[in-house]
């Protein structure tokens, strides 16, 4: 169905704009003149319009036609008084006994008439999709072919279709941020409807499979379940470890490739340091269970520290290498941003070359640094898989990084993995959850974007 | 001066110099850390990877009775001889290469050294050589995973034979196997074409291949026309004003959120608002393109600034209007920065994980999906779902796994470097 309208559109598309492009070549003959615009902008005009409102109509259409088709073919069944909570598995039990599936009422009169319903009103549907189509495609084609005459210029309309279009998809960004938006806050309102707002950011237990047990009008037991602190509390310990392990390593790698590399160490081996960047997160957790989980434990062993198999530690370390590339790239740039004369004029002074750096140009570029710090924060706090993988899935309010301990982004996952129960403050959780982080990251890269660019500016 | 003061300043010059070379050194330690880690990874997940891609088989004589003669194979089709019941004349026959186990229990194990698929094995042999089939044939079967893991010498012996998957009696008849010859290593093809499964001798990546490519042809369709378009209205049409200030400031923090943000996006809005179907590639090639989106929109935006003014101003003097400009002379100058842009950005949309499991596509899928519309996983889920199997032999196929989600980024970045060294102009 969908490569049958596909082709059509394409077909039609052809036609109409050779239709268009004939007809501009037959103007300029009859006239003796030439129209305003080029003969294939006549040829667009008409596409266009035969095409795209056509393709409207149709997505309009498309949007709507699940919910007629259902009330149709559940028509029968809501006179009989049928509960409206059984209604959605009802419908897709006729959906799949339509489609071949054998279930226990596959017999079932009902379920037998309303099936041959579902298949009439579908092929109704269908057809009536594809002639309103054509008849409305047709009809636009006509009237848009009377109106090519030689002072007509098609070529102003089909520009401005152009930037229409284009600013309709500089629009989806924006429409993205809503979604987020909307998606995320519709859940947590519901939310923090049934477990108090204060109850989440500062509550110390945090264990929603116990709040899914109990029936939801036993609230105590809700109101206990979703504190969020020993999230944050984990997420803060393995960002902590990570920067450890990427500030300095970074921030002298950085320091080394602008200063002191020479250009040939610098362009092989600034690409191998960005590698890490591009790996994906999931290598890394790998990477962490499988290689540094065991050797911190049997180092920790060899000296007589019990150290859990999921360690903050682990994650965090490996998180720490992860980052390595987006702390030093960043502030490699800065560093090299600073003026050639604050350089010279400490040279002069008869400093040497790590004095200059220490007393110079680190607090010359110490904005941008910081901003980088900050970037690389954020990036720590929202990584998924490492923590995932190598870091613990229960909730333990520790700050021992020789324990397991559990993250936003970790309980996340734990939570919509596989089939969520809907409507339960567990899975909405979820959502609170991934609101508390996505305005964490969005304040820090806020400020890390404003720093970095203000210090650029200033040296610009 | 005099000689005291003279010392005194040799030694601060000596003591910087000293700080000096140490702060260098630092530089070089750090440089150094960051290289070792990219080693050391490389070399971990290839040394752990690489025997994935050969497997074990193991040579058994099978010898046709009056019930099964290899004349009847002939008229049948390859379906019907599919639906034929050999599995307990694949069994007797196995058992009959080892004529000195004699007790029940012995027998089961034996069997067990063999991949649970011997009588497909023996059907599709069957199927191939049909019309010249011999009384008796030796064909070569698939060992099972751990038989596997122990002739690719992943499997210690030290361990204590009750932590151990294969007893001592069954290494013994391995060892017999090999002593005879009759084991050997083979390129693992199934590997590539099979899907996923809960016996490790037959886990493939073949679904989450084609998972992965089905979501990518999403990712690419929906990101790059958006993202090209809506750059070259920013950068080229656009008055600067506050909302363009806000769609600008926008796309940065968007580039900067977390993937599991979208992951909530695509659950919340793609499958419980407008209910598309869980777990399927549509879903994930959305949910990565619009985290793709602003990615590609920079890169554009990037190249064409770079486009020099020159041009803008050589199309318009001789009478093109701003939309020719733009499309005839600036978009395709700016274009190999753009595509560029979209193969990283890509590349980057294959490797992710996060968003992915939100959306069900982590659902345990044996089918190879045959549209987008299927349940499947993807390339670098596979690697996770595989990774919290405990058996042995997931350890090398997640490696394996990873080894060709890499291979993957590789290509693709060095194509992008390609494109960018052929066809960007320096201005």
């Amino acid at each position: 169905m969908g490569l049958i309208l596909l082709l059509l559109f394409i077909s039609y598309a052809l036609g109409s704009f050779y239709l268009g492009y004939s007809k501009s070549r037959k103007v300029r003959v009859l006239n003796e003149g030439r129209p305003i615009s080029l003969d294939k902008y006549y040829g667009y005009y008409i596409a266009i319009w035969s095409v795209v409102p056509a393709i409207i109509i149709f997505s309009v259409i498309s949007i709507f036609d699940g919910f007629f088709i259902k009330n149709y073919v559940l028509s029968d069944l809501y006179s009989l008084g049928i509960d409206s909570s059984e209604v959605e598995l009802l419908f897709t039990q006729i959906e799949n006994t339509r489609n071949g599936i054998k279930l226990f009422n596959s017999e079932d009169v009902l379920i037998v008439n309303a099936v041959s319903k579902l298949n009439y009103i579908e092929n109704v549907f269908n057809v009536s999709l594809v002639i309103i189509i054509l008849c409305s495609s047709s009809l636009f084609l006509l009237f848009s072919y009377r109106k090519i005459k030689i002072d007509f210029d098609a070529r102003e309309i089909v520009e401005k279709f152009l930037l229409i279009t284009f600013f309709v998809c500089s629009l989806v960004a924006i429409l993205v941020t809503i979604g987020i938006i909307f998606s995320l806050l519709y859940e947590t309102i519901r939310f923090f409807s049934q477990v108090p707002i204060f109850d989440f950011l500062f509550g110390t237990n945090w264990s929603p499979q116990r709040a899914f047990v109990t029936d939801a009008s036993d609230t105590a037991d809700i109101e206990n379940a979703f504190g969020a602190i020993p999230l944050f509390s984990g997420t803060f310990l393995i960002a902590f470890i990570a920067m450890c392990v990427s500030i300095p390593i970074g921030l002298l790698t950085a320091i080394y490739m602008s200063e002191y590399a020479k250009s040939n160490v610098r362009n092989t081996a600034k690409p191998i340091i960005e590698i890490l960047a591009g790996i994906p997160t999931v290598v890394y957790g790998f990477f962490a269970v499988i290689t540094i989980a065991p050797f911190i434990r049997s180092m920790g062993g060899s000296i007589g520290l019990d150290v859990s198999s999921e360690s903050a530690l682990a994650a965090g370390l490996v998180m720490g290498i992860m980052i390595i590339p987006f702390v030093s790239s960043l502030s490699d740039d800065v560093i090299s941003s600073v003026p050639q004369s604050l350089r010279e004029g400490s040279y002069a002074m008869g400093a040497t070359k790590s004095e200059t750096i220490k007393k110079v140009i680190i607090p010359a570029a110490l904005p941008g640094i910081i901003g980088s710090f900050l970037l690389a924060v954020s990036r720590a706090i929202g990584e998924t898989m490492i923590v995932v993988m190598a870091a613990g899935l229960v909730a333990n309010l520790t700050a021992n990084p020789l324990e397991a301990s559990t993250t936003i982004t970790t309980q996340i996952v734990v939570i919509l993995i596989g089939d969520q129960e809907f409507d339960s403050p567990k899975t909405m959780s979820a959502f609170a959850l991934g609101l508390t982080l996505f305005v964490m990251t969005l304040i820090l890269n806020f400020i890390a974007l404003r720093v970095v660019k203000k210090y650029t500016e200033k040296y610009e | 001066m005099n000689s005291n003061s003279l010392k005194i300043s040799n030694e601060n010059l000596k003591r910087r110099l000293n700080a000096e070379r140490r702060f260098k050194f630092y530089g070089v330690i750090a440089i150094s850390l960051a290289l070792i880690f990219v080693l050391i990874l490389f070399t971990n997940i290839i040394s752990k990877g690489y025997s994935a891609f050969y497997r074990t088989l193991i040579e058994i004589k099978i010898e046709f009775n009056d019930k099964v003669q290899p004349e009847i194979f002939k008229q049948m089709s390859e379906t019907e001889i599919n639906k034929l019941d050999l599995y307990s004349f694949s069994k007797k026959n196995i058992y009959s290469n080892f004529p000195n186990i004699e007790k029940k229990s012995d027998k089961k194990k034996v069997i067990k050294l063999f991949s649970i698929e011997f009588e497909e094995e023996i059907k599709t042999y069957i199927n191939k050589n049909k019309n010249n089939l011999g009384n008796t044939i030796n064909l070569y079967i698939s060992a099972s995973d751990d038989i596997d893991q122990v002739h690719k010498g992943n499997y210690s012996r030290d361990i204590p034979e009750e932590r151990r998957r294969v007893s001592n009696f069954q290494l013994s008849i391995y060892d017999e196997l090999v002593g005879q010859n009759k084991v050997k290593f083979e390129f693992n093809l199934p590997f590539f074409s099979r899907g996923d499964s809960r016996e490790a001798e037959l886990a493939g990546l073949g679904g989450s291949l084609i998972g992965s490519f089905f979501t990518m042809i999403i990712v690419l369709l929906l990101s790059f026309p958006f993202g090209l378009f809506g750059a070259i209205y920013l950068e080229e049409f656009s008055k600067r004003n506050r909302f363009t200030d806000f769609i600008e400031i926008n796309i940065n923090n968007l580039a900067a959120v977390p993937s599991i943000v979208f992951g909530l996006l695509g659950l919340g809005i793609l499958l419980n608002t407008f209910e598309l179907p869980r777990s399927t590639a549509l879903v994930g090639g959305i949910t990565l393109s619009l985290m793709t989106l602003p990615t590609i929109i920079i890169a554009t935006r990037a190249s064409l600034r770079s486009v020099p003014p020159s041009i803008r101003e050589g199309a318009l003097a001789v009478g093109a209007s701003k939309v020719q400009t733009v499309m005839h002379h600036v978009v395709p100058l700016a274009l190999p920065g753009s595509i560029t842009g979209t193969i990283i950005g890509i590349a980057r949309a294959l490797g992710e994980t996060a968003p992915l499991l939100l959306i069900g596509m982590v659902a345990f899928i044996v089918d190879v999906p045959s549209s987008p519309l299927d349940p499947s996983t993807s390339l670098p889920v596979q690697a996770y779902l595989w990774n919290d199997s405990a058996e042995r032999a997931y350890e090398e196929k997640t490696s394996a796994a990873i080894i060709i989600l890499l291979s993957f980024l590789i290509l693709f970045n060095l194509i992008a470097v390609f494109i960018r060294r052929k066809f960007e102009t320096k201005w």
